[in-house]
């Protein structure tokens, strides 16, 4: 961890130096103490930002603002879509119906436009979807390495880590290691299929429907699927998922 | 372009940073990028593949530093000055241009959820060039590397797959990036034995999945 964040600093005192490219169109990015929203303690990039970003990207929005290029009202509401009502319990339904009616799973599995949207469901990045079955045999996981390709409308915005350098080329050379790194470990009998998604296809993984869970309704099926497994790096045992936010569904 | 971006097979990457209870934006800033840019993208000055495109040409060792919406936040600059959105010196000044027109933002917020959020059946299109492949033919990724923007990553080039299944047309992201036209053409799932892409280091069982466009593939 030490020797993590020592290379941490160093990259960013890098940048400091690195005054050219696209951050000249500005000001050159200034280092500075991190800006965060939350509370907790890790080493990710955005800890290391500029604070001065904070200062531009408000500068920015009042500039867009007084031109009538953006209204401040559809930016706060973008915010709040993203943060309070878009989010992985939406995808959770959609398991939950294929759990339980295997009519739907079947729609689900060979053309999940249609059976999406004929929950309501979907959206901007969501409506061209392949949904891909794990099976006891078939261990199915999603990946971007080109650039972050997620089911927005159906799983919210994606994790840092999805979008990180070191899920996106290791998931495709090295799965079985990127999956452990989730706890889980994948059988030698098991098939790991492993999704590049580098067309406008957005990918949902189907997980397994857990033992012990035969008696539970839809809607308490779907408290327990989460985000993780319906990319595929988890699945979804019967007491949830403890380390993942909760939304209302 | 065989740019930063391309990162699939790369190694010492790091570990995978996995954060419990993770918040959907980590500072106010980042939500505020995230905003703009959607919000920016209902002028239709660009699209998607511009996006990207213009994302990948920043400079590769400031790409690895940034952080994912600090990439975002320099890509919207360069979009918004290249579209001729805003000017430089209206960025740098802060300030609009003397005289310029106060507009009318195209997307209004009582449009965003419906813009975004709402369930549409769009069905694939079939329209465009005929495919020219069928589930099951054996195929070959072409050995191409253009300068421009692509979606054939750099891992698969020159190795041998079988089209799994046809996805539909989609505008060709080559051309589309650069606004050279939407070319459509058929994308097919297309399956790579792990051991095809990686040698014996692979696993024989597993498989990776790549979407690619008809003009991507030969006959193998």
């Amino acid at each position: 961890m030490a020797k993590s964040k020592k290379s941490s600093l160093g990259r960013r005192r890098f940048l400091k130096g690195a005054a050219a490219g696209a951050a000249a169109f500005v000001a050159n990015p200034q280092g500075g103490q991190a800006q965060h929203g939350q509370e907790h303690d890790h080493d990710h990039d955005h800890q290391a930002v500029p604070s001065d970003l904070t200062l531009r990207v408000k500068a920015l929005e009042s500039l867009l603002v007084e031109k009538g290029l953006v209204d401040r009202a559809a930016l706060d509401s973008i915010v709040d879509t993203y943060e309070h009502k878009v989010g992985p319990h939406i995808g959770a339904r959609i398991v939950a119906r294929a759990w339980v009616d295997a009519e739907y799973k079947r729609r689900l599995l060979t053309d999940a436009d249609r059976a999406i949207t004929e929950l309501g469901l979907g959206g901007q990045e969501g409506q061209s979807m392949r949904v891909v079955e794990n099976t006891p045999k078939v261990h199915n996981v999603v990946v971007c390495t080109l650039c972050s390709c997620y089911p927005w409308s159906l799983l919210g915005l994606p994790p840092v880590w999805y979008k990180s350098t070191a899920y996106r080329a290791r998931a495709v050379i090295d799965p079985r290691a990127v999956l452990r790194e989730f706890g889980l470990e994948v059988a030698d009998d098991v098939q790991v299929r492993v999704w590049d998604s580098t067309a406008e296809l957005r990918y949902l993984v189907l997980p397994e429907r857990p033992p012990g869970t035969e008696r539970l309704s839809e809607s308490e099926l779907a408290a327990l699927v989460t985000r993780d497994s319906m990319i595929g790096t988890r699945k979804v045992n019967s007491l949830g998922s403890p380390g993942e936010p909760r939304r209302k569904s | 372009m065989n740019g930063v971006h391309d990162v699939g097979g790369m190694q010492d990457m790091g570990p995978i940073h996995i954060e419990a209870n993770e918040p959907v934006f980590h500072a106010r800033w980042e939500g505020r990028v995230y905003a703009l840019n959607r919000a920016l993208g209902a002028w239709r000055k660009w699209n998607l593949d511009n996006s990207r495109w213009t994302q990948e040409t920043l400079p590769p060792a400031e790409y690895f530093t940034m952080s994912y919406y600090e990439r975002w936040y320099h890509r919207m600059l360069k979009q918004l000055i290249e579209s001729k959105l805003l000017t430089r010196a209206e960025i740098e000044t802060g300030k609009p241009a003397k005289g310029s027109a106060k507009l009318t933002p195209p997307l209004r917020a009582e449009e965003v959820i419906a813009t975004f959020t709402k369930a549409r059946f769009q069905g694939r299109s079939r329209a465009g060039t005929p495919p020219r492949f069928t589930a099951g033919q054996r195929v070959r990724a072409r050995n191409i590397h253009p300068p421009g923007h692509t979606r054939l990553p750099r891992y698969a080039r020159g190795h041998v797959g079988t089209i799994e299944s046809d996805q539909g047309v989609f505008a060709l992201p080559d051309t589309n990036a650069t606004f050279q036209g939407e070319n459509p053409q058929h994308v097919y799932s297309v399956r790579f034995e792990a051991r095809e892409l990686w040698g014996e280091q692979a696993r024989p069982q597993d498989v990776v999945y790549i979407d690619m466009w008809d003009s991507y593939l030969d006959p193998a």
